[in-house]
Formats: C-alpha cells, sequence, structure tokens
C-alpha cells in the first residue's frame, strides 16, 4: 500500500496543513474539526508505526526520494514510536477537550487562531521526534516553541504575557544554544544526518569543538525540558496558560527535548563518550537531586495550585534525568517509563483541574476549598492523579518508581533508593495540600452547591486518569516499549 | 494444591461493594462475608499455595501454613465481631472502610511474597485510615493524617526492603530473612513501625483513641496483629528482639497509670502486650513462637473486648475519661460484667485466655535461661494487672459514683462483647482445643497447682498494691493533662526544622539567582549607558537572572569537559 509507506511523513505534514486550514475556516467550528481530525489521524498513524517498529525494526523515510546523507531522512524506531504515541495520543484526547474549556479562556474570535497554533505545535513535536536530521530538528523545535509561545499568551490572565515572553526569551536562547551545538557538528563532520553524523565523530570524538557542542546542546536542552536550575520559565508558563494548553504542554513539550537529549546522547556522541570520559552523569545526577528536593520543597508552599503541580513537574522531571544519568538499560527505561507514565498523569491532572477552574472561578487552594462535596468526581480524579505522583502501588507513578529503584539498587547505590523515597514524601505532603482544601475545608461563600464540569471537560481528563490507572497495572505497553527503546540504545554502541 | 480464591478477597470485595446496599441489609450483607471467610479457611490444608508471574516476578499470591492459618482464623472472627459490633452504624463509609481492612490484612498474612505483602500492607493503612477518619472531628483528621504518614513511610521501608533484599539474594520470597543483609534491616524496621516497636510507637496511642466507638475496636485488632505476624515469620530467633520485646512491655505501664482518656489507657496497654509478642518472636523457640501467636490470638479477643466496653461506655455518656466516670456498673451491669472478663483476660488470672498464653512466653523466657528477661516480664505482668485489669473497670464502673445514670449498651454491643467473652472465657477453660491450631505441637500444662498459685499471689499483691496506693492517697490522680511522649519530638521539634530547611534553601537559590542578576544588572546598566539601548524589561530582573544561570551552567559544562 502507497500510502502507508509514507506514514513516516504525513504523521507531520497532516498536522501542518490542518494550520492553515483552520486559519482559512476562520469561523465556525470548522477549525476545530480540522484539527481534531489532523491530531486523530496523527494518532492512529503513530499506533501503526508503533505495532509496525515493536519488534526492531527501524523505518526510513527519504523526503523527495534523496538518499540519506544528502536528502533529509525520517526515521522511526521504537525511542521515537514511543514519543509518537504520546505526543499524538495526548494531543487527540486535549483536542476534545479544549473545544469547551476555551469557550471560558479564549475570546470567540480568537479560537481559530488558537486550533491553528495547536495543530502548528503538535506539527512541531512529531516532527522533532521523527526526523533524523539534526537541522530539520532545529526547525520544528522552533515551529513548535513559537506557537507555544503565542499559546500561552492567549491566557485569561494578563500575567501570561510576562510568562510568555520570558518563555520566549529563555526558549529562544535555549533554541540558539542547540543550534550552535549543531553547526560546531556540522562543522567537524560536514552532515546533518544523524546516523551519518555519529559514524564520522567517531574519529573525531575528544576534540574541543565536540565536546563544545555537547556542552552548547546539553544546556540548551537542559533549559527547554526544564532541569535545574534552568527550570525557571517554567511555574509561571504552566500557571497563566490556558487549561488545555497547560495540560498539553505539560505532557509534551518538555519530554520531546527529552527526547532529543537522549538521541543525541546515545545516537550521535555515544555513550562512552558522554557518559564514560566525562563528567556529566555525575553532574546530571545531582542537577536531579537539586531538581527532586528543592522544586518538590517549593511545591509544598505553593498557593496556587495549578503553579504547585508546575513545580512538582520540575521534580519529576528530576526523576527522569535521574534514571538517564545511570547509564545502564535500567536505568534509561526507567527514566523512559517515568517520562510516559509523568506525561499521562499529569496532563489527566490539569485537564480535571481547568474543569474545576471554569466551575470555582480560580485555581488558588481557597477557591478549591470544598471542592470534594461540590465536585466530587473531580476532586475524586485528581487525588488518584496525586496518588500517582506519590508513587502509590496501582498507580503507574509506582511503576516509574519501582524501575528507578531497580536500577539505583543495580548499581548498587542504595542512598538513591532512600533520597527516592524521601522525596516520595514530599509528594505527599504537596498532593494533601489538595486533599486538605477539598475535603476538610468549607466551600467559599457563593459557590452553588453541587455542580460538576461539564462532561465534555470530565470525559477527556478521566481517561487520562484512568489511563495512568491503567498503566500502573499492565506494563506491557510502556515498559515493553521503553526496555526495548533502552536496549537498541544501548545496545547500538557496544 | 492450588486455591481459586485468595483469603481475604472475600473480605475485600464485600467492602467495596458494601456502599451499594441499601443501608437496611448493609450489616447482615457484611456479617456474610466473614463468616464466609471463616469457611473457606477451614477448607484450607497447609501446603496449598497460588503462584503466578507479574512484571517478571514470581509472585506467591496465597501461601497457606499453620502460622498463616492461626492469624487466618483470628482475623476472620474479629471481623464477625465488629460488624455484630457496629450493627447500629448507619454510615456508608465506616463499615465498608473497616471490612476492607480486615480483608486487605487478612490477604497480607497469606501473602507468600514481599511484593504481595507491600500491596496489602499499604492497603491496610489506607482503609484503615478510613476508619480513624470517619469520627469527623478535627483531632481524629489530624490523628489520621499523622497514622497515614508513618504507617505509609513504613510501607515505603517494606518496598524499600524488598527491593534491596531482591538486589541481594534474587528472591522476594517472604521467609525466614534475618539480619546479616542490608534488606533485613529495612524489613524489620518496617515490621516494627507496624509492631509499634519503643520509639515508633507513638501512632498507635495517638490514632486509636481518635477513632469513632466502634472505629478503635476495629483498628486494634488487625495492623499490630499484622506487624507480629510479619515478624514471627520473619525474624524468629532475632536476639536483639528480646530487648525491644521487654522495653516494650515494660515502659508503658508508666503511662498508662498516669492517663486519664481510658481508651488511651487501652492504646498503651496494647504496646505492653505487643512486647510480650515480641519477646516470644526473640526467642524463636518451638514453644515461645506458639506463645506469640497464641497471645496475638488471644489479645485481639480480650483488648477487642475491653475496647468494645469502653467503646459502650463512650457511646452512652459520651466520655471515656477516668476523672468524668464512676459508678456506671448500676446503669450499665453487663458492660461491666463483660469488662471485668476482659480485665480477668488480660491480666492473665487462671480460666480465662491470658493465662494460657502469657505463660508458654513466660516459660519459654524462662526455659532458655534468661532470669532479667523473665522478671522484668513478670513486673510487666503485673503492672498489666495494675492498669488494664483493676484501673480500667474501677474508674469507669465503680470508684466514686459521678452520678451518670444512663442506658445499658444497644443488643448489638452486648451480643459482640458478650461473644468475645465466651470466647475469653473458652480458651482459658479449654487450653487443649485451642492449643490445637498453633504453628507447633505443644506439649505444656498450664493448670499445674504451682503455676496457678505463683500466678495467683502475683495478682493479689498487685491489687494489693492498688488498694494501699487509693487509700493512702499517693496513687496519681488521674488529671486532665497531656502526657509528652517520644512523638513531640517528630511532631513538633522535626518539623519545624523541615520547614526552615525549605525555606532556607529555597530562599537561597532565590538570593544566589538576585545576586547574580544585581550582578547583571550592573554589567546591562554599563552596556546600556553606552548603548543607551534603553529598557530591558519592566518586571523585575528575573528573566536576566534566568539568562545568567544558563551562562552559569555553560560555564561549567565547558570548564568540567576541558578539564
Amino acid at each position: 500500500m502507497s500510502v502507508a509507506l509514507h506514514m513516516p511523513v504525513l504523521q507531520v505534514v497532516v498536522p501542518l496543513l490542518s494550520a492553515p486550514l483552520a486559519v482559512l475556516a476562520r469561523r465556525g467550528s470548522l477549525p476545530f474539526m480540522f484539527t481534531t481530525a489532523a491530531a486523530w489521524f496523527a494518532f492512529a498513524t503513530s499506533i501503526a508505526l508503533w505495532m509496525e517498529v515493536e519488534h526492531g525494526a527501524v523505518l526510513s523515510y527519504f523526503i523527495g526520494s534523496w538518499p540519506a546523507p544528502w536528502g533529509i531522512e525520517y526515521r522511526v524506531d521504537r525511542l521515537s514510536a514511543l514519543f509518537l504515541l504520546l505526543v499524538s495520543g495526548l494531543a487527540a484526547v486535549v483536542l476534545p477537550y479544549s473545544r469547551r474549556s476555551i469557550q471560558a479562556e479564549i475570546p470567540r474570535e480568537q479560537h481559530y487562531l488558537f486550533y491553528a497554533l495547536f495543530s502548528l505545535c503538535l506539527a512541531g513535536l512529531l516532527g522533532i521526534t521523527v526526523t533524523a536530521d539534526a537541522f530539520n530538528i532545529f526547525v520544528f523545535l522552533e515551529i513548535a516553541s513559537l506557537s507555544t509561545y503565542v499559546m500561552i499568551a492567549l491566557g485569561r490572565d494578563r500575567r501570561a504575557l510576562v510568562a510568555s515572553y520570558q518563555y520566549l526569551v529563555m526558549g529562544t536562547i535555549g533554541a540558539t544554544f542547540f543550534v550552535i551545538g549543531v553547526g560546531l557538528l556540522y562543522l567537524m563532520t560536514g552532515t546533518l544526518n544523524l546516523p551519518d553524523m555519529a559514524e564520522r565523530l567517531a574519529a573525531e570524538r575528544h576534540t574541543r569543538p565536540v565536546l563544545a557542542a555537547l556542552a552548547f546542546i546539553t544546556v540548551g536542552l537542559s533549559l527547554k525540558l526544564a532541569l535545574f536550575p534552568l527550570h525557571q520559565w517554567l511555574p509561571n508558563a504552566y500557571t497563566y496558560a490556558p487549561s488545555a494548553v497547560t495540560a498539553f504542554l505539560a505532557g509534551t513539550a518538555t519530554k520531546v527535548s527529552l527526547y532529543v537529549l537522549v538521541r543525541f546522547y546515545y545516537s550521535v556522541f555515544g555513550e562512552s563518550l558522554v557518559f564514560r570520559h566525562l563528567p556529566l552523569p555525575e553532574i546530571m545526577l545531582l542537577l536531579s537531586l537539586a531538581a527532586m528536593f528543592v522544586a518538590s520543597g517549593i511545591a509544598i508552599f505553593q498557593r496556587d495550585f495549578k503553579k504547585l503541580l508546575a513545580w512538582s513537574s520540575i521534580g519529576q522531571i528530576g526523576y527522569i534525568t535521574l534514571g538517564l544519568s545511570f547509564d545502564t538499560v535500567t536505568g534509561l527505561t526507567a527514566s523512559l517509563v517515568n517520562l510516559f507514565n509523568q506525561a499521562v498523569t499529569k496532563c489527566g491532572l490539569f485537564l480535571l483541574l481547568g474543569g474545576a477552574v471554569i466551575v470555582a472561578g480560580g485555581s488558588t487552594l481557597e477557591r478549591l476549598a470544598g471542592l470534594g462535596r461540590t465536585m466530587p468526581l473531580t476532586s475524586f480524579g485528581i487525588v488518584i492523579g496525586g496518588l500517582g505522583l506519590i508513587g502509590v502501588p496501582g498507580t503507574a507513578g509506582f511503576i516509574s518508581k519501582w524501575y528507578l529503584v531497580l536500577a539505583a539498587l543495580e548499581r548498587g547505590e542504595w542512598w538513591l533508593v532512600f533520597a527516592v523515597l524521601l522525596s516520595s514524601l514530599l509528594a505527599v505532603a504537596y498532593v494533601w495540600r489538595f486533599v486538605e482544601a477539598a475535603y476538610f475545608r468549607p466551600a467559599p461563600p457563593g459557590r452553588p452547591p453541587r455542580r460538576e464540569a461539564p462532561a465534555s471537560l470530565l470525559i477527556p481528563a478521566w481517561l487520562m486518569i484512568a489511563a495512568s490507572v491503567y498503566f500502573g497495572l499492565d506494563t506491557s505497553v510502556t515498559v515493553g516499549s521503553a526496555s526495548g527503546a533502552a536496549e537498541m540504545l544501548i545496545g547500538v554502541k557496544k | 494444591m492450588i486455591i481459586d480464591l485468595p483469603p481475604g478477597l472475600l473480605l475485600l470485595g464485600a467492602g467495596l461493594l458494601a456502599p451499594l446496599v441499601p443501608v437496611r441489609m448493609r450489616a447482615a450483607f457484611l456479617l456474610l462475608a466473614p463468616a464466609a471467610e471463616f469457611v473457606q479457611l477451614l477448607s484450607l490444608a497447609p501446603g496449598m499455595t497460588l503462584r503466578s508471574e507479574v512484571f517478571g516476578f514470581a509472585l506467591e499470591w496465597v501461601r497457606v501454613d499453620r502460622l498463616s492459618l492461626a492469624f487466618g482464623y483470628i482475623f476472620a472472627i474479629a471481623a464477625l465481631l465488629n460488624v455484630i459490633f457496629a450493627w447500629h452504624l448507619r454510615s456508608r463509609l465506616e463499615p465498608s472502610a473497616a471490612m476492607v481492612y480486615a480483608g486487605a490484612a487478612m490477604a497480607a498474612v497469606f501473602a507468600g511474597d514481599l511484593l504481595t505483602l507491600f500491596l496489602y500492607w499499604e492497603l491496610t493503612a489506607v482503609a484503615a485510615v478510613l476508619v480513624i477518619w470517619a469520627r469527623g472531628s478535627e483531632r481524629a483528621f489530624r490523628a489520621g493524617f499523622r497514622y497515614i504518614v508513618v504507617q505509609l513511610a513504613s510501607g515505603m521501608l517494606l518496598a524499600a526492603g524488598a527491593a534491596l533484599r531482591y538486589a541481594e539474594t534474587g528472591s522476594l520470597a517472604f521467609g525466614a530473612i534475618g539480619l546479616d543483609q542490608a534488606g533485613g534491616v529495612l524489613l524489620l524496621l518496617a515490621f516494627g513501625v507496624k509492631c509499634a516497636f519503643p520509639f515508633l510507637h507513638n501512632w498507635l496511642q495517638d490514632a486509636y483513641p481518635e477513632a469513632t466507638v466502634t472505629g478503635t475496636v476495629v483498628l486494634s485488632a488487625f495492623t499490630t496483629k499484622l506487624g507480629i505476624y510479619a515478624l514471627a515469620r520473619s525474624f524468629p530467633g532475632t536476639e536483639m528482639l528480646i530487648w525491644i520485646g521487654t522495653a516494650m512491655a515494660a515502659f508503658p505501664i508508666f503511662y498508662a497509670v498516669i492517663e486519664n482518656d481510658l481508651r488511651r489507657v487501652l492504646a498503651y496497654s496494647m504496646n505492653n502486650q505487643l512486647g510480650f509478642m515480641v519477646v516470644g518472636v526473640g526467642l524463636g523457640t518451638e514453644m515461645s513462637l506458639n506463645g506469640t501467636v497464641a497471645h496475638a490470638f488471644a489479645d485481639i479477643l480480650f483488648k477487642g473486648l475491653l475496647f468494645m466496653s469502653m467503646g459502650a461506655v463512650l457511646f452512652r455518656t459520651g466520655t471515656v475519661n477516668g476523672t468524668n466516670l464512676g459508678g456506671l456498673y448500676k446503669s450499665m451491669p453487663w458492660t461491666a460484667g463483660f469488662c471485668i472478663i476482659g480485665a480477668a483476660s488480660i491480666s492473665a488470672f487462671p480460666l480465662f485466655s491470658g493465662f494460657v498464653t502469657k505463660s508458654l512466653i513466660m516459660t519459654a523466657t524462662a526455659a532458655d535461661g534468661r532470669l532479667l528477661e523473665w522478671l522484668i516480664l513478670l513486673f510487666a505482668s503485673a503492672g498489666v494487672f495494675h492498669h488494664a485489669g483493676i484501673k480500667i473497670p474501677y474508674f469507669a464502673f465503680f470508684a466514686h459514683d459521678a452520678g451518670i445514670r444512663c442506658k445499658e449498651a444497644p443488643a448489638n454491643m452486648l451480643i459482640a462483647m458478650g461473644l468475645a467473652a465466651a470466647l475469653c472465657v473458652g480458651i482459658g477453660v479449654f487450653p487443649g482445643l485451642f492449643y490445637s491450631i498453633l504453628p507447633f505441637a505443644v506439649a505444656y500444662e498450664p493448670y499445674t497447682a504451682s503455676h496457678v498459685v505463683a500466678q495467683l499471689q502475683l495478682l493479689v499483691f498487685s491489687a494489693l498494691a492498688f488498694a494501699v496506693l487509693m487509700r493512702t492517697g499517693i496513687y496519681p490522680q488521674e488529671l486532665r493533662s497531656v502526657n509528652l511522649d517520644f512523638d513531640w519530638l517528630y511532631r513538633r521539634a522535626a518539623f519545624c526544622a523541615v520547614q526552615r530547611a525549605t525555606t532556607f534553601t529555597s530562599g537561597c537559590i532565590h538570593r544566589l539567582g538576585a545576586i547574580l542578576s544585581h550582578a547583571a544588572a550592573w554589567m546591562l546598566a554599563q552596556g546600556e549607558r553606552r548603548t543607551s539601548a534603553g529598557q530591558f524589561m519592566a518586571d523585575g530582573g528575573s528573566t536576566r537572572g534566568m539568562a545568567l544561570w544558563v551562562m552559569v551552567m555553560l560555564v561549567s559544562y565547558l570548564v568540567l569537559y576541558y578539564i
């Protein structure tokens, strides 16, 4: 079948095309339909791709039939398939949610812009994941980032503008650093195709430009993925963006940046350079620990629940990079599983919170007081998601922590096990803030006695929460793909 | 032999379904579950098992042997008594949470590997805290919160211990473990929290008295006994436990004597009884382990009975403070009678259950040639009689008449207390039948002349001491006071420390950022003056601070790479 052959590129092209279509249609529900259809198409395609590469096959697609080192190659392996699945899956759930959600948050005449930007962002994120061309990654990174800045600025609160501006400055610095790194690599190898670059780098490994490239790419991407202490743009951006945007970004933007980092470390620079000859794992370990403790500690003292969740995301990123810093198959598996589960759980939490904000009129803990009685389904969902953040057995969060602990033990570093468990206690504390507000405080006066969020918001949100429980019970998809990807990445260079 | 349905799941399922059952039939519905569970237990035989492979681990969901069966029986009986005692409840939450709690505890007892154990271990904690919160008061809420934190910490220790153990030995089996590896130490700590080891014990006295009339009875049965079971399974013959146990048996006596809340007195006395069981595990002989199991079995019954009687008093009068009560025997004669049976059992009067169970541990201690420990346990036994055997019934039902006139306890409570009392007496009178369910064969005859006489001497002198102290007015007055225990250290001091540390760290980061951004501002100002580029940004200097962090990171990476 000829269409099936073009799946890797259609994955990106269809959302990219739906953006101008949304702008052209402008009024009515057509922009929504185009974007949703594109996202669902991307999701269906990514499932098909995932099934195709599940047993270790690698799909290569050459744009315009130009062969690899000259033309642009799109490449789907087990790692990218997992991320395609994640990004398009979240988009497919968030979009139906956004229809009702943005009615409350964005003026009607700007709706078509939201959908156009969402399509662009989705196309960018999928493009980053699927392409095997270093400069192409940068282009898609910019497409995704620029549309993200505008989507954040669409937020109702005026502080969204400042948050978006700060993110713009920081994001641009990050992207610039990344492109400087890519430029240095191009200088040394004369190629932009990642597998080709990896081959040619083998001879140049320890030259200074390569090391500088590594440093620029590491810092640039650390900024994008909000690794402590480069996380400072994130709390405000997540807090003031529209709910649907926050939910989508929390599950995808930082995660895709981590994908690029993993890709460059393992498929370009090579494990032996990054993890054996340089002090990078030690630095990453320290920063991860700092993120786990400082960010989670700060989260406890937040008064705005949306900001609290944002800080918790920074803490959770610490777990993800901690697994990465181990440089073992188990560690990388833990890192990827963590990333996947965390994306699903956080997305569900932000979706539920979005519904609560519409009804309760704000996301501060005072506003959310008594939510357990007035919006039982929403608050119960948030509690389950919160249990996932803590890592209670039966939720996806438990699986992530379990593998992280296994990876730490495998290296004999049992003090890290304590660190992980101790930081889970911090998560207990910040999740508790919500439980206390929702279940043990009276509702503020003026709130309708019992009103749930509309079903069009509840259903997608609960779908994510249910998924976060499902992945805590059946791990064949997450752990299976993640360990497959980890074995592929670490096995390649051995 | 393969088992179709793991024990405990019947209770769990019934607890989860109960809120859907109409309120009139709920109690009857809940009563069926422990009854059916008991029948299922009778059909099990040692050696049965249920295994499967999950996440690549070989899990043993069910392992039946004589040790787990003995605990299974008593958990089913306790669940049954609890349903009867709580028959009058109309609440949706409490009876179901209690049933889930019982089911989880039973399933944990039959778990054959540490991962399964961990799952149910956490479930007991979550279900139990719901039982505590069912009281709905501010104090109960706070106590419950402290309870869940401690219990989840125990769960995390268990998980960490299991993971370490898996790394060390490659097996998750929940069998004899010992302390020769780090995993074992963590597991001992995890179990120790549930058993309320000294310094890890405060959650017990803190939370149990804050639950409802019925909730406290439920709580007293399962959590600590699950801890004892786990200890007996994994650490028999661990020398250290003998000393931990004797300390546990001795120190709560003093607290129990000065405490005013009679349910809290019972909570301290619970700690003391657990001490005896821990000593039994520490000795690790067949006789002492039999003693531990037997005493746990009996303790669930008589401690449950005592908590039930105090619960009935609280239900009718609204208080269980020693200072406010007295003379209730006129209003509640049956409750008083059952309370005395419970008191006699815990004090180990001949013909009551404590006599035939505690003596197994005492005799095993003596047989091991441990004179000092034996003497301390003897002192503890006298103390038990003092605070639980005399103080509880005396202050509640006799002493000075406080003038309270109320109705006798409701019929369902009397039936539950009557059944428990009958079991206490039954075990005491026919020890042979009871001994036959213990893990090892028993060749011990409790009713020898010397044993009976020695025990009566002990009890009579203890009673004499109480009488003399009361007469002369030396006995500590019941005061409405708060007694400081070890938990002050972590409830006040540690909390403040954590708060300070977090504020300090985040403050440092912000200040460092501020210093850096000031430095940057100065440099920018110099640059701006030359280029007259104008205002950089209205919103403070935070974007500059962030950008500066990026530079710091880049430079440090480069320096470190080039070295």
